[in-house]
């Protein structure tokens, strides 16, 4: 059953502008320790925000990469445990196209949720 | 290194205090006064703490290095960094052989009740990033603090091995073999730090003639600098013997940039700038190659290491919201990784 809206995103979203912009100036007057501890804080609901919008499509499209990279089915992380054993044993490496482009469309879609900025 | 202060008034920093009092009155030589005590570091294992003795009137400004007795040990078996009576004898070492590194001045005794812990000079500068690389003070020293690096780190390799306690010596092998065990201690199967470990694998550079004193953490963010560049290299307790270019390469890892990514050493500068800065104080000639070869290492090594940082929350050994967000950083060392490879081939 769907829950009613706010949606998990926007929920998170909500609780981040919170606490970023309300809660967090009276905690670095008060307390500047717990101010950087709000901050890591504020930054991972932000990730969680992310996530809740854009990880169940990363999620998909890498399933669906790895079924055919590795031409089997499984869990996600069934397929993953098998090509980090590929990678281990050099049964494949970086001169394999088709493992790059899954590599880099996969990581693509994480930093997209972890740190949209970094470079 | 972390730096804030947490606010005290338990009875931890009241005997913190008194032990203080003793060992310093026994090392100056008369009555010691412990004034402005106050932890700096945030880990509850590895502590910092910042304090002033007074001694006939003359002020020492301090710190004190401590692992607390009940955290000594496991933790530090896990990570294999340097007991603190091993540290001490590597800064002494350093500081006699002309290092920019604080100057250590006694340790604290078993019966004393601290943990393994020792006391060194106090020096000013600051140690976060994103100060030295925006703040107006530090403008003129942003231009000064990649050859300074160049030339402090040649120096620490030029530390005569035989003035050193027994260290662990480590070739490129070993240290592959070290992070490929840290995967397996994780709950998930990381492919592109597998491709980068093998990639590594394959192109090992052949082992140096000379084991040389590596310090193995040099980076922005383990030393002080203040408006005239850096003062004092920090956080030894990696240093072990084997490849200086390690070094080399580890500062440059793009993570240690702290956003000025077009600058490699340590967000200061460029990788020519250092290296020359290197061999004028007296380094072998670097090898690009090698160095590159230490900087894919070293991505590799900050992101396993941000993945054992979250498992050190996510097994229960150590709750802490600040370590488990570190897992998310990880993956920024996967874009780095497969740009990386990208550029070499």
């Amino acid at each position: 059953m769907a829950q009613d809206r706010p949606t998990a995103s926007e929920l998170l979203g909500a609780i981040a502008d919170f606490l970023r912009e309300e809660a967090l100036p009276a905690l670095d007057r008060a307390e500047p320790r717990l101010g950087f501890q709000m901050r890591v804080a504020v930054n991972s609901l932000a990730i969680l925000e992310r996530e809740a919008r854009l990880g169940p499509s990363a999620n998909l499209r890498e399933h669906e990469r790895l079924v055919k990279l590795l031409g089997r089915d499984g869990t996600l992380d069934e397929l993953n445990r098998e090509l980090a054993r590929q990678l281990r044993t050099g049964q494949r490496d970086e001169r394999d196209t088709a493992l790059m482009a899954h590599l880099e469309a996969t990581v693509a879609d994480k930093i997209a949720i972890a740190n949209p900025k970094w470079r | 290194m972390t730096v804030h202060t947490a606010s005290l008034g338990g009875s931890e920093a009241d005997q913190v205090a008194a032990v203080l009092a003793i060992a310093a009155g026994r090392h100056f030589g008369g009555r010691a006064a412990i004034e402005g005590l106050a932890r700096e570091s945030g880990g509850a294992s590895r502590q910092t703490w910042s304090f002033d003795a007074v001694v006939d009137g003359k002020r020492h400004e301090l710190i004190l290095r401590r692992d607390p007795p009940s955290a000594s040990k496991g933790e530090r078996e896990r990570s294999a960094a340097l007991d603190r009576a091993t540290e001490f004898r590597v800064l002494r070492a350093a500081w006699q052989a002309g290092v920019r590194a604080p100057e250590v001045l006694f340790e604290l005794a078993p019966q004393d009740g601290l943990g393994e812990a020792y006391v060194m000079r106090r020096i000013g500068g600051t140690a976060i990033a994103r100060k030295l690389l925006r703040d107006p003070p530090y403008a003129a020293a942003r231009h000064k603090i990649a050859g300074q690096l160049g030339e402090i780190v040649a120096r620490i390799h030029a530390v005569d091995v035989k003035t050193l306690p027994p260290l662990a010596h480590r070739q490129a092998e070993d240290q592959i073999a070290g992070l490929r065990h840290l995967l397996d201690t994780l709950s998930q199967p990381q492919p592109v730090f597998e491709l980068a470990l093998s990639w590594l694998d394959r192109r090992k550079p052949t082992p140096v003639q000379r084991p040389m004193l590596v310090h193995g953490d040099y980076r922005t963010g383990n030393y002080l600098a203040d408006e005239t560049g850096v003062t004092a290299i920090l956080d030894w307790e990696g240093a072990h013997l084997g490849d200086p270019v390690e070094d080399l390469g580890w500062l440059c890892v793009k993570s240690w940039r702290f956003g000025a990514i077009d600058k490699p050493a340590g967000g200061f500068g460029s990788r020519d700038e250092l290296w020359s800065a290197y061999q004028r104080a007296g380094g072998d000639k670097v090898d690009p190659v090698r160095a590159h070869w230490w900087e894919v290492f070293g991505t590799v090594r900050w992101g396993v290491i941000c993945h054992t940082q979250a498992w050190k929350h996510l097994s229960g050994a150590q709750k802490s919201m600040e370590l488990a967000s570190i897992g998310r950083r990880a993956v920024e060392t996967e874009v780095d990784l497969l740009q990386l490879l990208k550029a070499a081939a």
